[in-house]
């Protein structure tokens, strides 16, 4: 790495320094217990789309931990966390156009 | 604070010609992130097919028994657990302790292999038990469930799907361990992953897709041995960091398959 390198990634070392290690240990604990939850609810009769929702839903908090505490996205400057997280939200909120179309197979039937 | 660091460092430097980061950090951690950014596009596809599937098909198959949620919620504590000490072992980098930082990361290598022979074998025991894919061969000698056999002739999208997802995953897991492999022990990484080629290659029987699959570890041994002759260097804490996101991706992915490929598909008795 050149020198501007060097001196960024030291830059960001020196965040990593002010973090507590017991930060780590409690994101760890909870998403341990999230997915217990998530298992119980496995084992619930519930609707397909309802059961769909709810665990969607738990593992968008799962992943919103993993990314903001251990990818360290939550200590990264603004314009960082904003240009990437917004781009992925969008690409694959583009994707959900298909589900309509599931749902109006599963009400409708195949003909 | 990056443009402060630029400034401080850039007087004399010839580097000082550019323009300080965008995003406030260094440029092979945004690279990493932009692979990564792309590559859950490929899992977003892949697990966007799997729940158009699950909602559309009324008759959707869920044979997943006690027995593979248990093995699969394993997988999960594996695989979070990886992540702490990824985590902890990016810390010990940044402070410099050296030991500490070998240790975490041949723990996270450790769980993630975990991982991968528990979902091996989960794998052996779907296809023994009938649930293929035609390109699979046949398994002789093995006493098929009809209730699988029936799920792979009545609705083929659920073994496609199944496989294609988890299999694109632990063929990250792999990468991602054989990654973590190489920025820890470096040249001394390669005979140990030649080791897990002829192991996996010839414990594996050869209808197995394992048989073949392990050659991507040959593979791999190949290209980190052409990267570490052409570009030797001691990895210092910014490596171990984007050798972390990679691995705390995959991580996140599973986060995803979990509750949509098992529980999902749970047998309730």
């Amino acid at each position: 790495m050149d020198e501007v390198q060097v001196a960024i990634a030291e830059n960001v070392a020196e965040q990593h320094r002010h973090h507590a290690k017991a930060q780590f240990f409690w994101v760890w604990g909870i998403l341990l217990v999230i997915t217990a939850i998530e298992v119980y609810l496995g084992y619930q009769n519930m609707e397909a789309v309802r059961m769909l929702t709810i665990l969607m839903g738990l593992s968008i908090v799962k992943a919103a931990l993993i990314i903001g505490y251990f990818m360290h996205m939550k200590f990264e400057i603004s314009r960082m966390k904003w240009i990437t997280m917004s781009s992925l939200v969008f690409c694959l909120a583009m994707m959900m156009v298909f589900f309509p179309d599931a749902f109006r197979i599963i009400h409708l039937g195949v003909r | 604070m990056a443009e402060v660091a630029v400034q401080h460092h850039g007087v004399t430097s010839p580097s000082a010609a550019y323009e300080p980061s965008l995003f406030g950090t260094y440029s092979k951690k945004i690279g990493m992130w932009l692979f990564l950014l792309s590559d859950s596009l490929t899992f977003g596809a892949l697990l966007y097919a799997y729940s158009y599937g699950r909602i559309s098909i009324p008759n959707w198959p869920t044979p997943f028994h006690s027995t593979s949620i248990r093995n699969a919620t394993i997988m999960t504590a594996f695989l979070l657990t990886s992540s702490l000490t990824m985590v902890l072992a990016v810390r010990a980098a940044v402070f410099g302790k050296k030991s500490a930082q070998l240790g975490w990361l041949l723990a996270t290598m450790a769980c993630g292999m975990g991982f991968v022979i528990l979902h091996g074998r989960e794998w052996s025991n779907l296809i023994a038990e009938g649930l293929s894919l035609p390109l699979f061969p046949a398994v002789p000698h093995a006493e098929a469930n009809p209730e699988f056999v029936n799920v792979t002739k009545t609705v083929p999208q659920f073994a496609a799907t199944f496989f294609g997802l988890t299999g694109m995953h632990m063929l990250h897991v792999t990468l991602g361990v054989v990654y973590l492999g190489v920025v820890a022990l470096r040249k001394k990484f390669i005979p140990i992953l030649l080791g897990l080629w002829l192991l996996a290659w010839l414990a594996t029987p050869a209808y197995s897709p394992f048989h073949y699959g392990a050659h991507v570890l040959l593979v791999a041994a190949i290209v980190c041995s052409v990267i570490l002759w052409l570009k030797p260097k001691v990895y210092d804490a910014s490596d171990i960091e984007v050798a972390g996101l990679y691995w705390h991706f995959v991580d996140l992915v599973w986060m995803f398959i979990f509750p949509l490929v098992y529980l999902m598909s749970t047998r309730i008795i």
